[in-house]
This record gives C-alpha cells, structure tokens and sequence, in this order.
C-alpha cells in the first residue's frame, strides 16, 4: 500500500544529504569512508548522525580509500551490512579493492558522486571515475535526482544482498550538480524503511565456529570457473532489480526502470544519456517536441549490467541515437556509452544511426543548447548518410 | 578439479578447513633434497632439526620410533626451494637436479 502523504517527511536536500540520509534508514553495521570532494557531505552528514547517537553503525576513520574499501570488504565478510563513499581519484585508489569486492561477492553500497580524474586535478562531474571502475563487477546505477539517490540508494541494499545476485552496488549522482544542489526529497518514516530493506541474510559469512577461508589463490585450474559464477551473478541483476523496484514503487508510487524513456514512440531521433544529463534532456526534447521534431530521450541508469536487449527494443524503431556521454575511453573505437549501445543495436535488422557525443568533461556544462547542437548534427548526419565515430561537443577546438 | 563453476563454493571460500593438503604443490620442484644420515643429528641422537623448522611446506618428515630416529621427505609439497639443505649445519643435505 502507498504510504499516506502525512506520514512522508519532506526536506529540502542535496544529492550527498538525501543519500546519507537514506544510508541513515537503511540501518548499516558499518560505515568506513575516506573525505572526497564532493561526496564529502554523504560522511559528514552521517558522522553526525552517529555522533549524535541516531544510528548504531560503527564509523571507521580510514586513511586512504584503499582502506575503506578494505575495511567494507573485512566487515562485509561476517555479514554486516556496509557502505561507503567516494569520488574520482578517492574511487581510483580504491581500484584494487573494487574488484575484490565484488569478486569476493561482497553486497557493499558504494555512493558516488561522479567527478573528472586527474590530471589536470578537477573536482566537477563527470563519469570518467565511474567508468574507470566499468569492468570491476560492480552493479552501476546512475541517478538523475536527489529523490532517485535516496530512492535507488534504500533500494541498493535490497539487489546487492539478494542470494542471487551477491554484488556490490555503486549509486552514482553527478557530482556537484546533484551533490550539492538542494532539491525536494520525500522521505520515508524510519519503520517503512526498516521493513524495506529488513536485515541483511549473510549466505557464507566469516564465523569462528564454523572456519572458512575467503579470498585464497585461485590459479589456472579453478580462478575460470569463479568468473563464470560472477558473470551469471551480475547477470541476475535485471530481475532482482525489477522485483525489488516494484515492492518499492507499492510503497512510495515512484518507479524509474532500469531506463527511463520520454516520448521515444513515435522518435526519429532518440537522445541517449545518464545522470542528471537525462533531466535537460528532456526538456529540450519537450521544446524540440512543440516545434514538430520527432524526438525523444532515453535517460540510462543501469549502467551494469547493460541491459542490451532491452536497450535494442526501445531503440528499434528510430533513425537514429544521438548519445551524449561524460567519459572518454581513450583510443578506443568510441567511448563507453556507445560502445555498450553499438553491440546492442549490432543484431537489429534496421539499425538506426549513432552518433556518439562526448560532453561535459571537468564539469563542462552541458546546457540544453548542447543538445540542440547534437541534435541538429544527428539530422545533418542523418541526411548525409554518414556520421563519425564520435565527437566531441562544447570544447575550443 | 573436475568440478563445474556451480559445483565449487562461491567466490573460492574455502568451506573445509586444510584443503591445500589436496593441492599436490611438490611438481613445481626444479631440484630435491637428498638426504644423507651419516653426519646428520636428528639421525645420531634426535637434536637439530633444523630443516624440519625450516621447511616452508611441512616436506620434511622427523619421526621418532623406540628410541629410533627416521628421516624422509614429502615429496608431493617439497617445492625444492633448497632451504633445508642452507640451513643443515653438518652438510648432510645437498640438492639434486630432479
């Protein structure tokens, strides 16, 4: 049953507050964090709820990232239910860990909040961190509002500890945009929420009466069969995701899919994005809309697992994508986003055109006429037959 | 180790204690230890012990039997890392090609 309107608390939130505040509710065991800009305030703000006594958790104080992640991984391991924060280079010291993590099968909660790495040092958004972090197991969800943090956040914690899946899930908000932009955030009451993500039922946890041994050598012989099991775990994703979503959609009415899609019917042209791009694509698409342009917008969230084939389907039928992505694999045929989206597209019959944008890198921002620029381009390329591979949009060249 | 990705514990935990023991680790060995008892004092009169202190993998086996002592190695983990043979004090070991 949806919760009644007076029983909902409403605040006014930045991206970090809404998601301590979910993190808050959630009920963790353990919180071990290193400062970053700009997930600082995720900490702060429940630093202050421990030292104020408003939760049980224990706070570990680590000295690097390499740690913190260390730290989730060890209290992970006897069954508690952990999270953690950072961003950019924070999040690329964690880099070895990362992949422990998840390999190890550890249902850690990682809030980021994206941010450009170095060099030059830059702390604004874009997901260079998050991409880095691609290929490490970890279940990706990327956030375009304050409410879809706390949201996707409270709902993390049910898809990483789910026995089929067993995977660390990174929430990702757009650092600064979202971070530290102050929005209104529905709140759910503590016992709703306790109900929601209940307690955490470890499979195999580390236990001095029955002895086990996690994260020993694994070489040619057996290390093979360890990715298989990984590989069809995060592939269990999907459906734990959708279970998950709709029990919290009963609760609160909001849902987002593991794509969001805006008008993409009857699109010849769909705008393909994520994070709080999605939101200004809309609104552009809205205005293109009443000027007679057949175009519509697909806001990604669900990084990884990529969900392809569902991807394909709600593509299927338009001229063409034009995708506007923050992060640049360097050298690389295109760049992340569209790379995942080309291979989806490869086995349609009539694959529409993509056109690949990269944008906003630094924290470059990425205004609607951004997108009116790429759209127009898409419809020249369109008419021309022929696009490039990828350009690059909003730069000095 | 014929087991399938579905037929082994996740993510390699370790469910039953000591299974290394069947992770055969001694065809890794370039040279062996080879042993002789004449000057070694394990075999005199049961001190030393040096090597078995040593030994990295538990391959060397001390046994004591009726005031009678005996001297052998496990060949199925002694990787021939050559310790036992750096660290004997009467020379009594020396390794071989294998």
């Amino acid at each position: 049953m949806t919760i009644s309107k007076d029983q909902i608390k409403v605040e006014g939130l930045t991206g970090d507050a809404a998601i301590a505040h979910a993190l808050k509710q959630a009920n963790l065991d353990v919180l071990a964090a290193y400062p970053i800009t700009p997930q600082t305030i995720i900490v702060e703000d429940y630093q202050r709820f421990a030292a104020d006594g408003e939760v049980n958790a224990a706070v570990i104080p680590v000295e690097s990232e390499h740690s913190a992640m260390s730290a989730c991984v060890g209290a992970s391991a006897v069954g508690a239910r952990v999270a953690t924060a950072s961003a950019s280079a924070g999040l690329a010291l964690m880099w070895e860990v990362l992949y422990c993590a998840a390999s190890m099968r550890m249902p850690i909660v990682f809030t980021v909040a994206n941010r450009a790495l170095s060099a030059p040092i830059n702390i604004h958004n874009d997901h260079s961190d998050g991409m880095g972090m691609r290929d490490s197991g970890f279940i990706q969800l990327y956030c375009q509002s304050s409410q879809e943090a706390y949201d996707t956040t409270l709902m993390a914690f049910r898809i990483a500890e789910n026995h089929k899946v067993l995977l660390p899930v990174m929430v990702g908000i757009d650092g600064f945009i979202l971070s530290h932009n102050v929005e209104r955030v529905e709140m759910l009451p503590d016992d709703v929420v306790e109900k929601f993500v209940g307690v955490r039922d470890p499979v195999q946890p580390l236990n001095p009466s029955k002895p086990l041994t996690m994260g020993p050598l694994a070489l040619t012989d057996y290390y093979f069969e360890f990715k298989e099991q990984q590989d069809r775990a995060i592939m269990k994703a999907p459906e734990v995701y959708k279970e998950v979503e709709a029990e919290f959609e009963k609760i609160t009415g909001r849902k987002y899919g593991m794509f969001e899609t805006h008008k993409t019917e009857d699109a010849e042209i769909i705008i393909l994005a994520m994070s709080s791009m999605g939101g200004t694509a809309k609104v552009v698409a809205d205005v293109l809309r009443e000027k007679g342009e057949k175009v519509g917008v697909i806001r990604l969230k669900m990084f990884r697992p990529f969900p392809a084939e569902d991807i394909a389907k709600a593509l299927g039928n338009a001229k063409a994508v034009a995708i506007f992505e923050k992060a640049m694999s360097f050298g690389a045929a295109t760049h992340p986003l569209a790379l995942e989206v080309r291979t989806a597209l490869y086995e349609t019959k009539e694959r529409p055109m993509i056109v690949d944008f990269v944008v906003g890198l630094g924290g470059r921002d990425v205004t609607p006429t951004t997108f009116v620029e790429g759209y127009e381009k898409t419809k020249e390329y369109l008419k021309a037959g022929k696009a490039p591979k990828y350009e690059t949009l909003g730069v000095r060249k | 180790m014929s087991e399938k990705y579905n037929e082994i514990p996740m993510a390699g935990n370790i469910i039953e204690p000591g299974n290394s023991k069947n992770y055969k680790t001694g065809g890794w060995r370039a040279e062996k230890p080879i042993h002789d008892p004449k000057d070694c004092l394990w075999m005199k009169n049961g001190t030393c012990g040096r090597c078995w202190i040593f030994c990295p993998d538990m391959a060397v086996v001390l046994t004591e039997k009726d005031g009678k002592y005996s001297y052998a190695y496990n060949y199925d983990y002694c990787k021939g890392c050559g310790i036992c043979a750096n660290e004997c004090p009467t020379q009594s070991i020396h390794m071989e090609k294998e």
